[in-house]
């Protein structure tokens, strides 16, 4: 258990590692930075003192290993369109976003899973049909025409919910619907099939022979059996959500972490993309870590390799 | 060797609407200069904004109106089926080749060079690839040929992930093991014996990630890093819509409506030839493959 424990934490501090070469690499992509940072009538020798003062004369791994130092430290430079540190303007909308991801998976959670088990309960009925038929059509929708569809039915149509911003309880209605609508459908679809095959186990049929009521037979003794599956895919479901915020941030407004990435690849401001693509990964991979962590404790059946 | 009668017996329980959609798609894309009735980058100021032609002021020379500049919006989605097709194609077939490369590799081989590749995986698997996507083309620049590109290089996980698994258990077979005693090379275990079985998933998986690539590209266009005006896309077309959202609804709908007929075609083929093809990667639409469109027995 511990040894699975410390190679899982292992891995992961690798799979940092790994995300921190990446975002260095993207930002060598973009050509010299120099010309990104200096004033574009700079002549020849300030642009070589400018690059000895950013260390960009150095060889590349020093460079990235520089990088490494100050990225763990939480130091990405400076934005160059806010002159702030870039890391505190993706903590400050960091907030925004988590706000945003997790109303989303509340909702596809309350809403996927019950409708997974309704339509369990009684396969090929015309709930079954319809719930399923929905869930196909959800997975099927781009998360921007979603959300412009809502916008145009709420806002624009009807008026009742305000279309950009963040505020109120009324303001996160609409993106953290469309944000949640892929993961809905797949956790529904998810579910429903997770049930039907614990409905189909010996148990379940002992426990109906016993004369339990079906109300506990399927809540009480399928469900739980069948959710450990659907907790992972859910799991999983979260990952999607950051890069979905990405869209859902443009769409609505919404002042979280996407938004200010996507604004920062637009006007090239290469330290917030960095530190944007850093917070996010290494916040995907805390939660896969403690998701697993958490297995380890609840299911002892797991076997460790 | 199969049967006729065998065959059509498993085409019964095809996904009739998902086939008649993707053969659309098809014909839209290779016919498209024949079907459209107007060139989808011909501007008619007069003509701008008409509504659909069952709407007040709409008309049957329009049928799904005009944008903005006055081009015909159906025009522009017959013609977008192609951009859409085009790329979604080719960037399936170099994700889909990267990753069943690296896929054998890391499955066959194993030890070191499989946890390495398992490594990579799990970094790309926690990155948020739209965002490493827009990075990427942010700094090559927004060209067909490099959205290809990006979309390969971030797409080609699932490929490698699944055929890895496929060949972790094909190998384990005696056929494979009297090969190597028979002295065949590697590289004929891995195409003459390996690869035969695990074409059957990838088919499914390339169909499936066929929708996904066209989401992807829409989604890229959409914010403006992606294929770039006036080529019609789909994902244009929307961006542009967006600012008319409040008076001219028409333009942000219909090619929505395009991209999710795509998507839900190749969803209801993919899940159809998962059951045909894979019986062991059973679909989360148990119960009938195409339960939505069978009759109740």
């Amino acid at each position: 258990m511990q040894r699975y424990l410390l190679k899982r934490l292992f891995h992961s501090v690798i799979t940092i590692l790994g995300i921190t070469l990446i975002v260095f690499i993207i930002t060598h992509l973009t050509g010299d930075p120099v010309n990104l940072l200096i004033h574009p009538e700079a002549s020849q020798a300030e642009r070589e003192l400018f690059r000895k003062e950013l260390g960009l004369d150095q060889p590349l791994y020093i460079q990235y290993f520089e990088f490494l130092k100050n990225a763990v430290q939480g130091d990405f430079g400076q934005s160059f369109r806010h002159q702030t540190p870039a890391f505190s303007l993706i903590m400050g909308a960091l907030p925004a976003t988590l706000e945003l991801t997790i109303a989303a998976m509340l909702i596809s959670i309350f809403t996927g899973v019950p409708v997974g088990i309704i339509s369990s309960i009684k396969p090929r009925s015309y709930y079954d049909r319809f719930g399923m038929a929905f869930a196909l059509l959800g997975q099927s929708m781009p998360v921007f025409w979603a959300g412009l569809m809502l916008i145009l039915l709420f806002a624009v149509k009807l008026g009742m919910l305000p279309s950009h911003g963040r505020g109120g309880i009324e303001h996160i209605i609409l993106p953290a619907c469309t944000l949640g609508l892929f993961s809905t459908a797949a956790i529904a679809r998810f579910t429903r099939s997770s049930m039907l095959d614990v409905l189909d186990s010996e148990y379940i049929k002992t426990a109906r022979i016993k004369g339990l009521s079906e109300y506990k037979v399927v809540l009480k003794h399928a469900l739980k059996n069948a959710s450990i599956p659907v907790i992972t895919m859910t799991s999983l479901q979260f990952g999607r959500m950051l890069s979905g915020a990405v869209i859902t941030e443009t769409i609505f407004s919404w002042p979280g972490v996407g938004r200010i990435a996507v604004l920062g690849i637009y006007s090239r401001d290469y330290p917030v993309v960095q530190a944007a693509v850093f917070v996010a990964s290494v916040l995907f991979v805390a939660i896969n870590l403690i998701v697993d962590i958490l297995y380890a404790y609840l299911d002892p059946r797991i076997k460790y390799k | 060797m199969q049967k006729s009668h065998q065959i059509f017996k498993k085409l019964k329980g095809a996904p009739l609407w998902g086939l008649a959609i993707l053969f659309l798609l098809i014909i839209s894309a290779m016919f498209a200069e024949l079907i459209a009735p107007h060139n989808p980058i011909d501007q008619d100021i007069t003509q701008a904004l008409r509504p659909p032609f069952w709407i007040e002021g709409g008309s049957l020379k329009h049928i799904l109106g005009t944008d903005e500049l006055g081009r015909d919006i159906l025009s522009r989605i017959i013609f977008g089926a192609r951009i859409s097709l085009v790329l979604g194609f080719i960037a399936v077939a170099l994700s889909g080749f990267i990753g069943t490369g690296i896929g054998l590799t890391s499955g066959y081989f194993g030890g070191r060079v499989d946890s390495v590749i398992m490594r990579v995986v799990d970094i790309q698997l926690s990155m948020p690839y739209i965002l490493i996507a827009l990075a990427l083309i942010g700094a090559l620049g927004p060209s067909l040929r490099n959205i290809i590109i990006v979309i390969g290089i971030t797409s080609w996980v699932d490929y490698g992930r699944i055929v890895r698994g496929e060949v972790l258990s094909v190998k384990e077979n005696d056929f494979v093991k009297l090969a190597k005693i028979a002295g065949c090379s590697t590289v004929r275990i891995l195409s003459k014996h390996i690869f035969p079985n695990v074409v059957n998933s990838l088919i499914v998986l390339a169909t499936l990630m066929l929708g996904r690539v066209i989401i992807f590209e829409s989604a890229l266009s959409f914010l403006g890093l992606g294929v770039q005006p006036p080529t019609p896309s789909w994902g244009i077309m929307l961006a542009d819509g967006r600012q008319y959202l409040t008076y001219a609804w028409w333009l942000a709908t219909f090619p929505g409506v395009a991209i999710m007929l795509v998507v839900l075609g190749t969803n209801l083929v993919g899940d159809w030839l998962r059951d045909l093809l894979d019986p062991r990667q059973r679909t989360a639409l148990k119960g009938g493959g195409n339960l939505l469109w069978k009759k109740k027995s």
